[in-house]
Formats: structure tokens, sequence, C-alpha cells
């Protein structure tokens, strides 16, 4: 070897299969996750075509975006449409060979959390998933990324994917972050700091003594958001809170010599490079919350929100003035004290215990405003299970949040749970685009905390002022 | 479609993409902003109006089809009659969906983009062509704009190969990197 090599050369060059003589790659998959949603027509197109499954002990089919959150539910409760897409996963699953974890399962969730969750993902493996937050996974110190429904389609088929070498990019998170704020915090500020490039970045490495400072579920929130500011897979190297967490999940890898020090050896070298190397002086000291209708445009809650004349051309002012007349909001003020009439806490960025911990901890022994109609949906059943061990349901109910059933939710707005046209949301998921809770749905993204704020004082609140 | 970062949520909205087939997603091709709470179309939306009717490209600005992986997203242009969509940048997971099926994303440097954009606005419906056999496109003012895409890409796509097919005649290759796998890192299956 000699030379020096990047995270990124590592994974590439051990997934490399062969060089088509077109010039592109073929890549070996290592795990594919395949959910209700994007799945249905790759396995039709592969009965059209007479083909089957070259591995289908490394594919995982995980029922959650159509999944209703009530409680006791069955396929009756799902939306009209919703029970032939579930059930197409399960017929699907079954006629192909492949794991299931339906709505019945005693570990289904959102793929995203159950991957994890389950040790399906370890470090230096190849990881997809048709669901662009798939980027989640890279938190383990895989190469995880979103594809279409083709190239699901492509794997299911082959276990490979056809490909150029995308470019790499390395970002190096430095600086403070207060007490009080979260991974969630963090990646928001990221995203107002390095905006929605939507200019392929295929792999972002996150590194620095912030990154290294976050817990395992604190670098899956972090990864999660990494497509949203471009990057279609967002990884952080293994390290002591990786293979710690990995422990607990893979028992078994524990005592393997060989697979601890190649998960080890899975860093950059000194002197390895990116195709564009990115660095960001962090200085955090307010919960950080978005304002507008794209991840990027974000706010911490007591400044106030950017003036027209900030965007330098006509269009640019158009589209503010758009996201303005859309949330229903005004330049210069802040955003606390704003008026709130939902709060959502879940999805694969903050449905996972340390999350509903979080908001618990706030809400305990209070109540949900009654201009507040607050749901807390688990990101799977084991996150379910520990939280009802804690009694947190219980804090949650008591206080007046809807306790669900896991699944996507109110995040996609696809299985019934949505919010209203005109309706402001705070809610810990990932995107903030016009309707995507829902037509007319104006949200907010923001941490656990955050949104528990907004719940028990009924408008956007500082949570460290509740605390 | 002038504005920046047109999502795959407002390309196709949620209720529209509960269906296990490709077909019929055109009717829900920007359902949001097309029709209003009782389905009647929005009078100011520009697939609204005459001029634009029957439109066969779609011209935005930048980050064109960023957020989710919905492959809908790009079912529902070829289904509208979409074949092409010209934008300063795409979200990266829409680009490969288009390609893969056959819908051409055309990028163009962001200033030539605002002038194609400026001469469409003051002549609506002027007409406009992308030519995938000499990669230019050209404007209402009959100046040529060549754009890039990959050699390969634009091959399979005029070609309208299946990639798996070129694939699958590796299959030998495939498995034997999978035992070769199994033997060194085990854990990675």
């Amino acid at each position: 070897m000699g030379s020096a090599r990047s995270l990124f050369d590592k994974i590439w060059d051990s997934h490399d299969v062969a060089m088509l003589p077109d010039g592109r790659h073929l890549i070996h998959i290592d795990r594919h996750l395949v959910h209700d949603l994007s799945s249905p027509q790759a396995f039709s197109g592969l009965r059209e075509q007479g083909r089957g499954l070259i591995s289908p002990h490394r594919t995982v089919a995980v029922a959650d975006h159509m999944v209703p959150t009530l409680a006791g539910r069955t396929l009756a409760c799902a939306v009209p449409g919703g029970a032939e897409m579930i059930g197409a996963l399960e017929d699907n699953a079954r006629e192909f060979g492949i794991d299931h974890y339906g709505m019945a399962h005693d570990r289904q969730g959102i793929v995203h959390v159950v991957a994890p969750e389950l040790g399906m993902v370890v470090p230096g493996m190849t990881v997809v998933c048709g669901d662009s937050h798939t980027c989640t996974l890279g938190a383990l110190g895989a190469w995880a990324w979103g594809i279409g429904t083709s190239e699901v389609e492509h794997v299911l088929a082959t276990q490979t994917l056809v490909m150029r070498r995308p470019d790499a990019a390395r970002l190096t998170l430095s600086g403070v972050m207060q007490p009080g704020l979260s991974a969630k915090d963090l990646a928001l500020y990221v995203l107002r700091e390095i905006g929605v490039h939507g200019k392929g970045m295929g792999f972002l490495e996150l590194a620095g003594e912030l990154v290294g400072g976050l817990s395992m579920e604190g670098r899956l929130t972090l990864c999660n958001l990494g497509i949203e500011a471009g990057a279609r897979a967002a990884v952080i190297a293994p390290d002591d809170v990786t293979l710690e967490y990995l422990a607990a999940v893979r028992p078994d890898l524990s005592g393997s010599v060989q697979a601890q020090a190649a998960m080890r050896g899975l860093r950059s070298d000194e002197g390895a490079r990116y195709e564009q190397e990115l660095a960001l002086d962090v200085a955090l000291d307010s919960p950080q919350m978005t304002w507008g209708i794209n991840p990027s445009q974000v706010v911490g809650l007591h400044e106030p929100l950017p003036s027209l004349e900030t965007a330098q051309e006509g269009h640019m002012r158009d589209r503010l003035r758009a996201a303005y007349r859309y949330m229903g909001l005004e330049p210069g003020r802040p955003l606390a004290g704003t008026p709130v009439q939902r709060v959502f806490i879940g999805s694969c960025t903050n449905g996972r215990l340390s999350d509903l911990e979080d908001a618990a901890r706030l809400i305990a022994g209070r109540k949900v405003a009654p201009s507040v109609q607050a749901l807390v949906v688990p990101g799977s059943k084991a996150v379910k299970r520990a939280a009802e061990r804690q009694g947190l349901d219980k804090v949650f109910r008591d206080a007046g949040f809807r306790w669900g059933e896991p699944g996507c939710s109110m995040c996609v707005g696809m299985n019934g749970d949505y919010v209203r046209p005109g309706e402001r949301s705070v809610s810990t998921t990932n995107r903030n685009f016009e309707g995507r809770q829902g037509p007319g749905a104006r949200t907010h993204l923001a941490s656990p905390a955050s949104a528990a704020a907004a719940a028990i004082a009924g408008v956007i609140t500082d949570h460290r002022e509740l605390a | 479609m002038d504005r920046d970062n047109v999502d795959t949520d407002a390309i196709i909205p949620q209720r529209w993409l509960i269906t296990v087939s490709r077909n019929g997603l055109g009717k829900g091709l920007f359902g949001g902003w097309r029709y209003d709470d009782e389905g009647r179309p929005k009078p100011g939306f520009a697939m609204n109006l005459g001029a634009f009717q029957n439109a066969r490209i779609i011209l935005s600005r930048s980050n064109y089809g960023c957020g989710s992986s919905r492959e809908h997203a790009v079912w529902a242009h070829l289904d509208y009659g979409i074949l092409a969509v010209i934008a300063s940048s795409f979200g990266p997971i829409f680009y490969d969906n288009a390609l893969k099926n056959g819908l051409l994303p055309v990028v163009l440097p962001a200033d030539q983009v605002a002038a194609l954009m400026t001469q469409v606005n003051e002549a609506p419906g002027a007409a406009c062509s992308v030519s995938l056999a000499d990669n230019t496109v050209t404007g209402p003012d009959g100046r040529s704009y060549p754009f890039a895409l990959d050699a390969v890409r634009r091959d399979l796509l005029l070609r309208g190969a299946d990639d798996i097919a070129i694939t699958l005649q590796m299959k030998d290759q495939i498995k034997r990197f999978q035992e070769c796998q199994r033997l060194t890192s085990p854990w990675l299956e």
C-alpha cells in the first residue's frame, strides 16, 4: 500500500468488485434495508423480469412509512391504500425469502432506528436503503446511503450497485456547545452554516472533537441530517463509543480479534486526502430551530429572523418572501414567543430512547398547553418498551401527550398522523418542506427538549428557561 | 419553476405516493401547488397557464429534486410527459433516479439558467429545446447552451440499456467477491 488512505478510500477499496468496460465500478452492498414505501415497484420489476435475489440473507424488510400509530392498531387502521403497501412488503418478503419486521413484530420500528438496534450495521459495511435518511447509519462507521427504487431493484437482483467513484469530503467540527444543547441543535447549526448544497458530496466524513464527544444516539441524529446538507452519506470513523455500542448489540463480534482490529483500522491515515476539506468552529449558545421551508433556514430562538435585505439577488429575496408567507412569520422578530398548535416527538432523527428521556425530563409534572396537540412516537418497539420500563409513557400521558406505536408517523405525514393546514408544528423531524407534515403545515425542526418546551408553554420557548 | 430547492415533497406530495405502481403519478406532479383544497387547478401556477400546457421541459434554479429519495418524483414527470429538466444543480438521488428512468437532467451554469428564465418569463411558452444527441439546450433566443453529461450514462440513456442485465453478466465475479469477503471479514455479512 504505502500511500495514505482516507476512511472513504478504505471502504471503497474493500467493496470494489470489478470495473466495468465502461469505466464504472461494481460496488458490493453488504446490507440492504427495504421498506413499504419505496420497494413495491422494485419487487414488481424483479417479478416481471423473472429475476431472484442473489443474497436474500443480506436483505431486511421493515414496515415503517405507512403503519398507523394508534394503540391496538391493525391493518384496518391504515390510510386508504396503506394496507395494500404494508401487505405487499410482507408478501414480497415471504416470496423472496427475506426477514420481515412487519407491524406486529416485536422488534418493528423505523428502519433507521431498528437496523442499529439489531446489530445489522457494523463499521466498514456498505449499507443502502430506498430512503434518503439512510445516511443516519453512517454514525456506526458504515458507508450508508439512500437510493431510488430502480437501484433497490438492482441491489435485490445483484447485491451490487454500478457507480462512478463519488466525491468525498471531510467536515471537522470543533468548538463548544453550551450545556443543555443537543446533537440536533448542532446538526441544525451545521445546516445553517453549510447550507443545502445540492452539490454532490457523495461521502462526507464527520470528524473533530465535537463529533467525538457525542454519544452513539447523538451521532445517529447528526448523521441523519447529512442528506439535508447535500451529503449522500455522512460517516463517523469508529472509535471507543462505536465499539462499546456494538458490544451491546453484536456481542458475538467482541471476541473476534480480527474484527476488532479491522474496525479500529477504519480511520483516515495521516496525510490522507479528500476532494474537499471543510471545517467549522462551532460556538453554540442557544437552541436552534428552523423558521422557513428548508432545513438550512435556521436561527437561534432569541435571534431576529433574517431581513429580506440579506438576500443579494431578486429571486433569492422572493424565496425568502415565499418562506415567510408560507410560515406566517415576519422578518426581524425572534421565533421565541410564537404560538404553537402541534408538537411531534419521534422519527429517525429523534425517536430514540435518549430523545424521549430528554423530552420527558422537561415534561415531568407539567401539562401540555390547552392550545397544543402533542404526540410522541417511539422510533421502535424496543425504544417503546425501554421507555415504558422507565415510566416515560406515563410521564407523557399524564402531561397530555398521545403515546403512539412505532413508525414514521408525523415526519412524512403518510400514515394518517398529520398537521392540519395553517397549524404550526414544532417537530423533532428532519424536513420542513412545504406540505411535508400535511398540506399547509408549518413545520419548525427542533430538538426533543425544544419540542417538549413548546408543548408545555404553548409557544416556542427556550427549554432552559423552563428547566 | 422559478425557485431554488424544489424538493421531491413538492414535486409529488405524500398523498399521491400511496400506490404500488409506477403509473398514473402524473396527476400528482406538483399536486400541492397545482390544485386547491377542493382539487381545482390554482389559476396562478405555471402548469395551469395556457402557455405552459403540454410543456415537455421544466426550467428551474438550483438544487432541483432535493429531499426524499422517492423515485415517484421522476415517474410523475415522465407520466405527465416531461422529458427533461434544466437547472443549475440537482439533489443527488433525484439526479440518479432521473437518468435511470430516461428523464434527462440538464445542468447549466446559474447565469445561463437565469438568462433562460428571463426569456421564458418574458415570452411564456416560447420554444426551448434540449438535444441529447449533441448535448445542447437551445433557448428561445436561438442561442445554444452546451451541457455536460457523463459519457457512459449518456450512452446508456440513448440505448435505454438495463444496468441489471449488464451486472448479471458478472454474477460469477460477485460470487467470488462474496466468498473472499466471507474469509477475510465475515462480520460484514
